[in-house]
């Protein structure tokens, strides 16, 4: 199955597939007035997996949901595929055009996980054929395609989630804690499709505490601690074609 | 246009699809609604009449406060129908997929609260027939009443949905939000309530030329929730 990214770069940012695709400067995002990110700066280049590893309530998360356009920056600047996250306008154009797997699946427990599938494929305008591809990809066509989500595993459900992202074809992807409730088969199957989306020419940022498992096919890891990045080192790549520092 | 036509489309038909697999207005809703007019009947008593000089039989008080009872019970119906419709998107973050959809705001809107729209009118058709059946109402049949019937309650609950649909996206981001809506909805559904129940006596009993000026209140009140829901949905689910 083919892995290219659907969504053209924005025509302000045409010149964007050698540059960086996420810029986050001095950003302050205030949850409930607790600063979940205070003054990080971040910058994701194309075709990068980075890594973001912290410990829990370091706001690896907000980091995510900030670049998929979901949250409103406090202070600071930040552009997502040459979308301005200061404006409404931007931050509703970075939604269409990344692709967001968090800690929730996003799916409908009463609906098949045929019928979550293709309503979520159709609100995201991916093709017919791209669909019924991710589904069989991802272990989730013929018999479990017909059981409704709330019966379906942690696992499963990741997997359903996963064929929908696939499905959408996004020029970014944003996962958090990704391979949380996939078994092992579930796993490889994951880190497989994590390096053939970046070597179509995906961007991918994965928060995870996976140590280990998944440095293999980082480009790069960045620490994030209370709410800045507090370390941000260039790592050797497992993967072919990697920025090696 | 054609987009936030098409995403309410969208919106409406996951909803109805959702009511269909799941059966929540069906089994908890439609009963709900019907159990509250019952329980009417008991706090008022059918042997109650109204002294008429003019009326062979006089009529009952219980079936002459039925469009009142009628209404009462869809507006309290309606509760758990906007509560469902705006639960199922609670659940999981199925809020934040229709946001990184970028599905119209509007589309959103106007998908959900439609799909409200169809499930309380199936309420409304189920209570009307249960209070004509309890409260032993008997109106002289007209193809006026029964225009001015349907289109009284079409008027008031998509005013309903509306500014249900509304008042729930309002409170979708507090944690307190299924307490909230009920003490939101309730007070800026009062006049609904009021016109319903006003231009529904003018169905049953009165001059069906009374009864419009009524729907057209409704009506405006209708619009009035539309136009806020088209105008602020955006707004509502950026802050969330």
């Amino acid at each position: 199955m083919t892995l290219d990214s659907r969504d053209p770069a924005p025509s302000a940012a045409g010149d964007l597939q050698d540059k960086e695709l996420v810029q986050l400067q001095g950003v302050v995002c205030l949850m409930g007035g607790f600063p979940a990110l205070a003054g990080l700066d971040l910058t994701v280049g194309s075709g990068e997996i980075v890594g973001l590893r912290g410990a829990n309530g370091a706001g690896k998360t907000t980091v995510l949901r900030l670049c998929a356009g979901l949250v409103t920056l406090s202070r600071g600047s930040g552009s997502v595929l040459g979308h301005d996250l200061g404006t409404r306008a931007g931050r509703r154009s970075t939604r269409k055009a990344v692709g967001l797997l968090g800690h929730d699946t996003s799916l409908y427990d009463d609906l098949t996980v045929e019928q979550n599938v293709r309503f979520w494929a159709r609100a995201n305008r991916a093709a017919e054929p791209d669909v019924l591809a991710a589904m069989d990809h991802l272990g989730v066509a013929g018999r479990v395609a017909t059981v409704k989500v709330a019966g379906l595993s942690a696992g499963q459900r990741r997997r359903t989630a996963l064929a929908i992202l696939v499905a959408r074809r996004p020029r970014l992807w944003l996962l958090d804690e990704p391979h949380a409730g996939l078994d092992h088969d579930g796993r490889n199957l994951l880190d497989q499709l994590l390096m053939d989306a970046a070597a179509a020419g995906a961007t991918i940022m994965v928060a995870t505490h996976d140590v280990g498992r998944i440095d293999d096919i980082l480009t790069r890891t960045v620490i994030v601690h209370g709410g800045t990045v507090h370390e941000h080192p260039i790592r050797p790549i497992g993967r072919p074609g990697g920025t090696d520092v | 246009m054609f987009e936030l036509l098409r995403d309410a489309r969208m919106v409406l038909g996951k909803d109805l699809l959702i009511e269909r697999s799941s059966r929540v207005v069906t089994a908890q809703v439609v009963p709900f609604a019907v159990m509250i007019l019952i329980l009417f009947g008991f706090g008022i008593s059918p042997d109650l009449r109204i002294l008429d000089s003019t009326a062979t039989v006089a009529p009952s008080v219980l079936s002459r406060v039925t469009p009142g009872l009628l209404f009462l019970a869809v507006l309290f119906a309606s509760l758990l129908a906007i509560g469902r419709s705006f639960g199922v998107e609670a659940n999981d973050g199925t809020l934040d997929g229709l946001r990184m959809a970028g599905l119209d705001p509007a589309g959103i809107f106007l998908g959900k609260a439609g799909a409200v729209v169809v499930q309380l009118l199936g309420v409304s058709a189920v209570v009307t027939s249960g209070a004509f059946l309890f409260f032993s109402v008997r109106i002289e049949w007209s193809v006026a009443r029964a225009v001015l019937g349907v289109t009284t309650a079409g008027a008031a609950i998509t005013a309903i949905a509306a500014a249900g649909t509304l008042y729930s996206a309002l409170a979708a981001g507090q944690r307190e939000r299924e307490s909230l809506v009920p003490l939101l909805v309730i007070p800026v559904l009062a006049p609904v309530l009021l016109g319903a129940s006003q231009a529904t006596e003018a169905a049953l009993f009165g001059a069906v030329a009374d009864g419009w000026p009524w729907v057209a209140a409704l009506a405006a009140f209708a619009a009035l929730y539309v136009g806020a829901g088209i105008l602020s949905f955006e707004t509502l689910l950026e802050d969330m």
